[in-house]
């Protein structure tokens, strides 16, 4: 009796905190936003500005997300199945985004590209931009969602070990036949996963992008960066709305992972997971 | 297909794992590699799969040089110890996996390939089960799957890692006859890794023993178990018991008791080596004495044990023939004596 009242209060409690601190901010986002009717969202939408923000955004995580795919798959197959040398020092600079704060990240961008900056002049002379231009976005966005991927791939590897992976080369199969068939089919989920991650930071991210985008309206602002803009502007409503729609996007990746496992639940391989 | 190998050396770092293994096995043959954990005994295997590359020695297939080719064009079928079966493909998709691989010209059409997979399925016993993903499978089942698709690509050379490591008692008993039995109908040269001296014993035609990295003595199952070259070997193939000894000019004695004679070893102290069912309890003539302290009932037969200068001594006798805990008299025949 006492312990079944304790788990009925423990499981509340443990609600009421998920509503409290989860649940209720997101909705008031959406409330704040779409409250006083949909007219005012849909204008704020339609601002050259915010459409321009918008499009960076999906543009910056439609680079950096298959960047860091490519690098993060890479990167864990060789570390969670080879050993070598500098094996560790890699362990840790993959890391190394996660724990520096995203402030530096953007810092060192602009030491390396920006016009004071090691490679400054020499790039000012050939007219190139990469500091307060889309091409520094792109960089930090890269840089700060490096360790997604292969964060989450590593200890899956690791577990899975190389055993099916020798079993397909004595059968046969050539490296990029045993990559295919066998290491990525053992490692789509957590690769899904990894990607989801991957693609809200990338379309989150505020610090790093912050420092190196120089905040030019309609040419530099990503959508987090716009929406602290209005909200500076006490735009509220133009800045819940555009913040709504970065939660949004939140939302459907994680209602697509969701889907995706639920609908390829039932095959077996999939039970471990 | 017909092995050699000759001073072959592997490393992990700086360890060595096999160090001058040299080794003729002839077409057809099954012979298993028997030794303790790391006695490189897996990483011979591994090495002659590809899997693992040795620092020095050769290795030739059919006289053909083998370490020039990668693991996957050595037409090598491996089946491990813990299956390695693909968890997201089902037993069909296994067993067809080698041939499905291969580049388009030498592919096997769909029919062919089906047809191949059916067959190999019939062949080790598990109809029914192509539709089926590993995880529904017994441990026993998941091994016969691994063998089917090592075959499948129709190896001139079948290894074996501890193939019947992972599973239980009952299971191992029975997969062993029927691997016997396949490879009697097969016909393929097979090596297979064991450390269970009763498993190579059933199986193999020849038995290799290794040590640290070595081949200690290699022979028929008869051969081996008859003649020991050493004690590590004696004691490796079976329960043994050992107590000391005196060689004087070919005769090794305790007290009055002759244990072996015309032996070609030096004067001086001895390790005599038997079996637990070696021993005559009472015998007529020179015995040495010890004390009976534990009898047991094994079913027929009868497991004792004697207290004989400060050691335990196993013996084994066919029926329990008035013996009862206290002092006793009993001698060891047919003695291997090994210097010390």
């Amino acid at each position: 009796m006492a312990t079944s009242l304790s788990r009925a209060a423990l499981i509340g409690l443990t609600f009421l905190l998920l509503l409290v601190f989860l649940v209720a901010p997101l909705a008031l986002v959406f409330i704040r936003a779409f409250g006083d009717g949909p007219d005012l969202p849909i204008t704020a939408l339609q601002e050259p500005d915010a459409l321009a923000a918008i499009r960076l955004t999906l543009l910056v995580a439609a680079i950096a997300v298959p960047l860091n795919l490519v690098f993060g798959l890479a990167a864990s197959w060789a570390i969670a199945k080879f050993r070598f040398p500098g094996r560790s020092l890699l362990v840790t600079l993959i890391d190394l985004p996660l724990s520096v704060s995203p402030v530096v990240s953007g810092l060192v961008y602009v030491l390396v590209f920006g016009a004071q900056g090691l490679f400054g002049p020499w790039l000012g002379a050939h007219g190139i931009k990469i500091v307060f231009a889309v091409p520094g976005i792109v960089l930090a966005s890269v840089f700060v969602t490096l360790p997604f991927v292969a964060r989450e791939l590593i200890p899956l590897m690791e577990a899975q070990g190389r055993l099916e992976e020798e079993a397909a080369l004595t059968l046969g199969a050539t490296g990029w036949q045993t990559f295919r068939r066998v290491t990525l089919p053992n490692v789509r989920w957590g690769l899904l996963y990894g990607v989801l991650l991957c693609n809200a930071r990338a379309m989150g991210e505020f610090g790093a992008v912050s420092v190196v985008s120089g905040h030019i309206r309609g040419l530099t602002n990503t959508m987090p960066l716009h929406i602290e803009v209005l909200y500076n502007e006490y735009n509220l409503p133009a800045a819940f709305t555009m913040a709504a729609l970065l939660a949004l996007l939140a939302l459907v990746t994680l209602a697509a992972k969701s889907l995706l496992e639920w609908h390829l639940g039932d095959e077996p391989s999939t039970s471990s997971r | 297909m017909k092995i050699e190998i000759a001073g072959l050396v592997c490393r992990y770092g700086s360890t060595p794992a096999v160090s001058g293994v040299d080794l003729t096995i002839a077409d057809g043959e099954f012979v298993a590699l028997l030794g303790p954990s790391g006695s490189g005994k897996t990483t011979l295997l591994r090495a002659m799969a590809g899997l693992e590359i040795p620092e020095a020695g050769r290795l030739a297939f059919d006289g053909a040089d083998a370490l020039a080719l990668p693991p996957n064009r050595r037409g090598v079928g491996f089946v491990f110890q813990h299956y390695a079966l693909f968890k997201h493909m089902t037993v069909a998709d296994n067993i067809a996996f080698g041939l499905a691989i291969r580049p388009r010209a030498q592919r096997p059409d769909k029919a062919a390939i089906a047809a191949k997979v059916d067959e190999l399925l019939e062949l080790v016993q598990l109809p029914g089960l192509a539709k089926r993903y590993p995880q529904q499978l017994s441990g026993g089942q998941r091994q016969r799957v691994a063998l089917a698709r090592a075959l499948a690509i129709e190896p001139k050379l079948l290894l074996l890692d501890e193939p019947f490591g992972a599973l239980d008692t009952q299971v191992r008993t029975e997969l062993r006859l029927w691997l016997k039995d396949l490879h009697r109908r097969l016909g393929v040269t097979s090596v297979f890794v064991t450390h269970d001296q009763e498993e190579a014993m059933e199986l193999a035609d020849r038995i290799v023993v290794m040590r640290a990295g070595r081949i200690e003595q290699m022979g028929t199952p008869g051969e081996v178990y008859a003649a020991p070259a050493s004690p590590f070997v004696y004691g490796f193939l079976g329960q043994a018991d050992q107590i000391g000894c005196d060689v004087v000019d070919g005769t090794a004695r305790v007290g009055s008791l002759v244990l072996g004679e015309g032996l070609d070893l030096p004067d001086g102290p001895a390790t005599a080596w038997f079996r637990p069912h070696q021993i005559d309890m009472a015998p007529q003539g020179p015995a040495l004495d010890g004390e009976l302290i534990d009898l047991t009932m094994l079913g027929a037969r009868v497991k004792g044990t004697i207290a004989y200068q400060g050691k335990l001594i196993t013996v084994e006798l066919s029926e329990k023939s008035n013996l009862a805990v206290g002092p006793c008299r009993w001698a060891p025949r047919e003695v291997r004596v090994y210097p010390v």
